[in-house]
């Protein structure tokens, strides 16, 4: 268990380094998007983490607190049906974390946030939406945490790679939800770019866990400074690597 | 008296749904709330939420009537955060049909939410030919 203080520069960072993410993957996502729906998934989320990082800056509540302006922050600022289902459900499920930011914790914000992604998108597996990465993510976490009891971090690296197969798994199928259901057949052959956010959402939180956890183990958590630029995080096993030129970095 | 807002992607659909069904239920309190945040297509959960509060200022409750996909999630979000007195609802029916009868039911001096939500329910079951 952190002390709160830590506790908030780690969230801080999370957020920060998700947002410069999706700055970085703007053109990755509105491409994906492009092929199967209105080509805007790629702006608005970055748009609407800049607007979370500016709102969980000014924050002076915990951990809690701070994950709901989050949600408040994305349901404003993201269009489309994104909004609703990641602002939303981050809204929802925030009130898992009032005790503070620990394993037990985070296995309740996971299932809390699912659940309600589900209920409110009402997308079954394999529908090819973002549910087809966060369900295989969550029960993998959750299952790492409580049966096999590994520690959070390692828990969370499988559910990153859980999450890495779900997006994968969403290429082949045939869109049953959201816009890209209109095409139906046509959406074949495309890789869900709510899915993809998704992923790419994880593997920041997963980036940032590491660089706490290794530096809670060498003691020196204080000399971070969790507003300066995040490194870039691009891990050469990453799923968009697969997808040729992808990824180029560029925000605009 | 019970208040009805009608969501639309469109800004101008959503004042046309409002047009047609002010045409038989005039003295209803109905609002209209499209496009997304920039006015383009798209919703707004704080333009609904605004269009909810305006609806139920005199504490009737209101009914929702939404067309497609993200309306409907801003929607169920908007009354979550809306402070207003009574109950909102949102109608499982067709936008257009279902706006003109909760307009109708709701110039009813007997009626409540319920019956508004009903009113506009039952237009799931009109069919064209």
């Amino acid at each position: 268990m952190v002390d709160s203080e830590t506790e908030r520069e780690a969230l801080l960072a999370a957020i920060s380094n998700v947002a410069d993410r999706l700055t970085e993957e703007r053109e990755y996502l509105t491409d994906l998007d492009s092929a199967i729906g209105d080509a805007d998934h790629g702006a608005n989320m970055d748009r609407g983490f800049e607007a979370a990082l500016d709102r969980a800056e000014s924050t002076d509540g915990d951990a809690a607190e701070m994950i709901k302006t989050v949600g408040t922050a994305l349901v404003s600022a993201v269009g489309g049906a994104s909004g609703p289902l990641y602002g939303g459900s981050i809204m929802s499920a925030s009130a898992e974390l009032e005790e503070g930011i620990t394993p037990e914790t985070t296995v309740a914000f996971a299932e809390a946030y699912l659940e309600k992604v589900r209920d409110r998108g009402d997308a079954p597996v394999g529908a090819k939406t973002m549910v087809d990465a966060l369900v295989p993510a969550v029960h993998t976490y959750k299952k790492s945490i409580e049966a096999d009891d590994l520690p959070p971090l390692e828990a969370l690296r499988k559910a990153v790679d859980a999450a890495e197969r779900g997006v994968e798994f969403t290429v082949p199928l045939r869109a049953k939800k959201g816009r890209a259901s209109y095409l139906g057949w046509r959406s074949v052959g495309h890789q869900d770019p709510g899915a993809t956010s998704t992923l790419l959402i994880l593997e920041e939180l997963l980036q940032t866990t590491e660089q706490y956890v290794d530096s809670e183990a060498d003691g020196d958590s204080d000399a971070r400074d969790a507003t300066a630029p995040a490194e870039p995080a691009i891990d050469p096993d990453d799923a968009e690597t697969e997808n040729g030129d992808a990824v180029d970095g560029e925000g605009e | 008296m019970v208040g009805v807002v009608v969501v639309s992607h469109s800004e101008r659909a959503a004042e046309g749904i409002v047009e047609v069904a002010a045409e038989m239920g005039g003295d209803a309190r109905i609002e209209a709330v499209g496009g997304d945040r920039d006015g383009g297509i798209g919703t707004s959960m704080d333009a609904i939420r605004a269009g909810i509060e305006a609806a139920a200022d005199d504490g009737g409750g209101v009914v929702v009537l939404v067309d497609l996909g993200s309306a409907v999630m801003n929607a169920e979000i908007a009354i979550e955060k809306a402070s207003i007195e009574g109950d909102v609802e949102i109608a499982d029916a067709p936008v257009l049909e279902g706006a003109l009868n909760a307009a109708v039911e709701a110039t009813n001096p007997n009626a409540t939410v319920e019956s508004v939500l009903e009113a506009a329910t039952d237009a799931r079951e009109y069919r064209k030919l």
